[in-house]
Formats: structure tokens, C-alpha cells, sequence
């Protein structure tokens, strides 16, 4: 439930740098888990720059909404355009097929949460 | 943090890997593993399963249980027959609410009050305070009781084959007593999804037994277990009112729409002289159905309705529709703007975004 080649957020999104001084941006299984069925995710415009730790989007679901925070800054590279139609792959695959937004990172990683770190983040909050 | 309430059915929803949340004090399932959206389909193509076991149960009897009832509530009780239940409200003197509920009449000289359960402290309190002036006894049987709500089109099928009791002559709002998997039950063909269907009603320790014979009987046609999600999107589907969403205390029976339970003519009660009052003036806003025009705009409980950008409203319940498929609200808007097909603008984080009045209920069944 948590990819050892991602980095994490404490609002629950993950990042996977592909070390070309890109990355991929999506939000946990966690996450997806207590949203519920997502309904709509809005993303930004390609070409967008965007500071780490600001919001990129929002992520609908039946129930409630929630922010996105991109966790390094960047500039938009691609959103995933399948979520138009497909939101649902955020639930059923949120570290593949529900990916939200490519990057080309403009700093660093920094005051991200490994895997272990994030584990421990989720086990407090869920209990 | 005090300790969550808990019903007769919690480890059932925990052995089916529900989704546990805090529902005004109660430990209840928000939703199962398949989902908000598979349990609403499964309600209204199938049917769904629904421990509703934290509502309220007051018990009234005595000679002047229906005069009591009367003076609490603006529909007309003495018109219900033994065996049958109508919708109504506990109202202030002000027609504002206290709670909305139902009233089964079990007998000439004895009421069954089904009250929500955020307020089923407050509406005890309530009944009691008044009583005193009326022959009758008052009792809080929510603690021992269990309620099952069984709803969808396939119910009656799930469920006469439990039951000895013929369920086909129950009509709509009419209740009878009875066996549920050799439980005794009070069976009633009332919901509050929209769809056709039973809520038992039984001893709580008796409940898991009658959930589980449910379960077992349904599944095979597609049942599913079904939580507080769905349950929500099932009930603005049908423009359902919420306490604490569309009617509150500070919301009055007929600006909510709800001038049909109110029985002016009946005689006095709480509330009837503010309501007279109102109907007199018409009241200055009104509940409107609404669908927001862009798919990326879902209105949410509370959000403020504007007009050139000043708030002259507020949403009181908000979700995309899984059934219409489209984002749908219920709204406090002013009367004059209040016009099928009248364009208004809600305020979604910091946006501005165009609704548009639609008929209501948003969905109604094929009988």
C-alpha cells in the first residue's frame, strides 16, 4: 500500500521522480479510500507553475471534495486526460492508471515522507 | 472524546469491512467495499440493506396519548387508522423544527413516534415536558430497539419468503406485526429512499438475526448491504428533507416546503399560530431543486448562493446524482427568484458557478 520508489505528503498525495527531473503526481491509496467513489478531478492547465505545497487541483467524490497540493514545485507537464472520463481509476489504481499531473520539477524533495514515514503517518491517523 | 454509541449491528458492519465514521455520536457505517455508488444502484434497481437501528422510538399510550400528539404536531393524527403512519413534525411555537418524525398508531390509545437520532434526546425531553397535561405515559424505547431498513424494488421478493406475514396488502405508510425470520417485528412499508420497501422494526438483540436472514436472503438477488452514504444521495434524489440540512430551527414548515403535513384546519397546536401568520405573508424564501450547469461544479451542503455577488441564500444539501447524473442541490432561495428554470450562482471556493432551477423530486420511481 505504499511504493517504496514514492515519496509522500502529509495530506496524502505521492510523487514518483523519474530522474530526468520530471515526476509523476497522485494522491494514496489512503487517500482514495476515505474520499469514496471519485466523481470528478479537476486539473490545472498544462504549462502551469506551480510552488510545492500549492494547490494543483481538486479531487471530487460522492461525498466530499478535496484540495490537491503539489509536493515539489514545478511546472505541468501533462494532466492525465483519461480522469475526464475514467475518474474511477483514481480508486481502482491511484499509483498507475489514476496518476493526476506530470512535473518538471523546478526545486527539490525536500520535507517529503518516505515509505516508512508515511506508513507511521497513516497507522496514527487511522487509529 | 467520549465513547461512540454503537448499535446491535456494529459487528456486522465491521465482519463486512464497512467504512465506520461518527454520525452524531454513533459508531455507523458510512459505506461497504463496493461503494456510495454500487449501494445507490443496488437501491434502485436491486435492493440495499440499512441498519438504521440509531433512530429514535417514543412510545405514547394512555387516553390522551392522540390529544398530546395533536397538541405536539401539525398533521392531523386523529385521521390515522390503526396500522397506519404519516410523516409530520415537532414544531416550536415559532413553526420552526425541532425534528421531523413519523407517527405509527399502533392502537386507539397508543402512538409509536419515530424520531431522528442527533435529536432523539431532545425530542424525549420535549414529549415529556408537554405530557404531564395529558393522560399518558412516555417511553424511550430507542435503547432496546433495532430497525432494519430493507429498500428496492426486489424487496417484497427478498423478503416474503421470511415471513409468514402477507406483505403484498401492507400498503404505502401502513405497518403491521409479525415474523421476520421468527423474529417478532413490527413491519413497515415505509423508506426513505424512493423506492419500495420495509423498515423492521425489533427487539435489539434480536436485530443481527434478522440482518443476517436478510442478508443471506437477498444476496442472491443482488442485495447489498448499504450505508449513511447512499442513503444521503438516495434521499436529495427524492428532495427528502435532513434535519440540520433543509429543516432546522431556524426554518419553518412552510418555507420548507412542507405545508402538506401541516393541518391548519385540525385545531391547535404548537406552531399553528406562527404558521398562520406565515401563510398569510408569504415567506420571503423558499427550497428550490437546482442542477449546477458544469460537470466540474458539485454544490455542497452550506455552500452560499449569490446573486451579483451578494449572498442572498445557501445550499442546504448538495451531491452529484448517481441516478441523474448530474450534480443536483437543494437551495434556500428568495421567493420572487424562486421560478422553474430560474438561473442563480452558487460560491464553490471562492468561484461563482451557474445553477438553474429544476422540478422536484429529481427522481420518482415507475409504479
Amino acid at each position: 500500500m505504499f511504493p517504496a520508489d514514492l515519496l509522500y505528503t502529509k495530506d496524502h498525495e505521492w510523487i514518483r521522480a523519474a530522474g530526468d527531473g520530471t515526476a509523476v503526481v497522485g494522491i494514496t491509496h489512503y487517500a482514495q479510500e476515505a474520499l469514496g467513489d471519485v466523481v470528478f478531478v479537476d486539473l490545472p492547465e498544462v504549462g502551469a507553475t506551480i510552488g510545492q505545497g500549492e494547490e494543483f487541483g481538486t479531487v471530487e467524490s460522492v461525498k466530499t471534495v478535496s484540495e490537491l497540493n503539489l509536493p515539489a514545485a514545478g511546472e505541468v507537464l501533462a494532466v492525465n486526460e483519461t480522469l475526464a472520463d475514467h475518474p474511477e481509476a483514481v480508486n481502482e489504481d491511484p499509483y498507475g492508471a489514476g496518476w493526476m499531473v506530470k512535473v518538471r520539477l523546478s526545486g527539490g524533495l525536500d520535507g517529503l515522507l518516505d515509505p516508512t514515514a508515511y506508513a507511521a503517518l497513516v497507522s496514527a491517523e487511522s487509529h | 472524546m467520549s465513547e461512540l454509541m454503537k448499535t446491535p449491528l456494529n459487528a456486522a458492519h465491521r465482519a463486512l469491512n464497512a467504512k465506520m465514521v461518527d454520525f452524531g455520536g454513533w459508531d455507523m457505517p458510512v459505506q461497504y467495499p463496493a461503494g456510495i455508488l454500487a449501494e445507490h444502484e443496488a437501491v434502485r434497481t436491486r435492493a440495499g440493506l440499512f441498519d438504521v437501528s440509531h433512530m429514535g422510538e417514543i412510545r405514547v399510550k394512555g387516553p390522551g396519548a392522540l390529544a398530546l400528539i395533536e397538541h405536539l404536531t401539525p398533521n392531523a393524527v386523529s385521521q390515522l387508522v390503526i396500522g397506519q403512519i404519516h410523516y409530520t413534525a415537532f414544531l416550536y411555537e415559532n413553526g420552526t423544527f425541532v425534528d421531523d418524525l413519523l407517527v405509527y398508531r399502533e392502537g386507539e390509545e397508543e402512538f409509536l413516534l419515530v424520531v431522528n437520532a442527533g435529536n432523539c434526546d431532545k425530542d424525549f425531553a420535549w414529549v415529556q415536558t408537554h405530557a404531564p397535561a395529558f393522560d399518558c405515559t412516555v417511553v424511550n424505547e430507542s435503547p432496546a430497539t433495532g430497525q432494519i431498513a430493507l429498500q428496492g424494488p426486489r424487496s417484497l421478493a427478498i423478503l416474503q419468503p421470511l415471513t409468514e406475514t402477507p406483505l403484498d396488502p401492507i400498503g404505502y405508510y401502513f405497518f403491521t406485526h409479525g415474523q421476520v425470520a421468527g423474529v417478532p417485528c413490527l413491519i413497515s412499508r415505509t423508506g426513505y429512499t424512493g423506492e419500495d420497501g420495509f423498515e423492521l422494526y425489533c427487539a435489539a438483540a434480536d436485530a443481527p438475526k434478522v440482518w443476517d436472514a436478510v442478508m443471506a436472503a437477498g444476496t442472491p438477488q443482488g442485495l447489498l448491504p448499504a450505508g449513511l452514504g447512499c442513503r444521503n444521495t438516495l434521499r436529495l434524489e427524492c428532495k427528502m428533507a435532513l434535519y440540520g440540512h433543509e429543516i432546522d430551527d431556524t426554518i419553518h414548515a412552510l418555507e420548507a416546503g412542507l405545508g402538506w403535513i401541516v393541518k391548519l384546519d385540525k385545531g391547535p397546536f404548537i406552531g399553528r399560530d406562527a404558521l398562520l401568520a406565515a401563510k398569510a405573508a408569504p415567506a420571503a424564501r423558499k427550497l428550490v431543486g437546482f442542477k449546477t450547469l458544469e460537470k466540474r461544479d458539485i454544490a455542497r451542503d452550506h455552500m452560499p448562493v449569490v446573486k451579483d455577488g451578494a449572498p442572498v441564500g445557501f445550499v442546504t444539501s448538495g451531491a452529484p446524482s448517481p441516478t441523474c447524473g448530474i450534480n443536483l442541490g437543494l437551495a434556500y432561495v428568495p421567493t420572487d427568484q424562486a421560478v422553474l428554470g430560474g438561473r442563480f450562482q452558487i460560491e464553490i471556493r471562492g468561484r461563482a458557478v451557474d445553477a438553474e432551477i429544476i422540478r422536484t423530486p429529481f427522481y420518482k420511481r415507475q409504479k
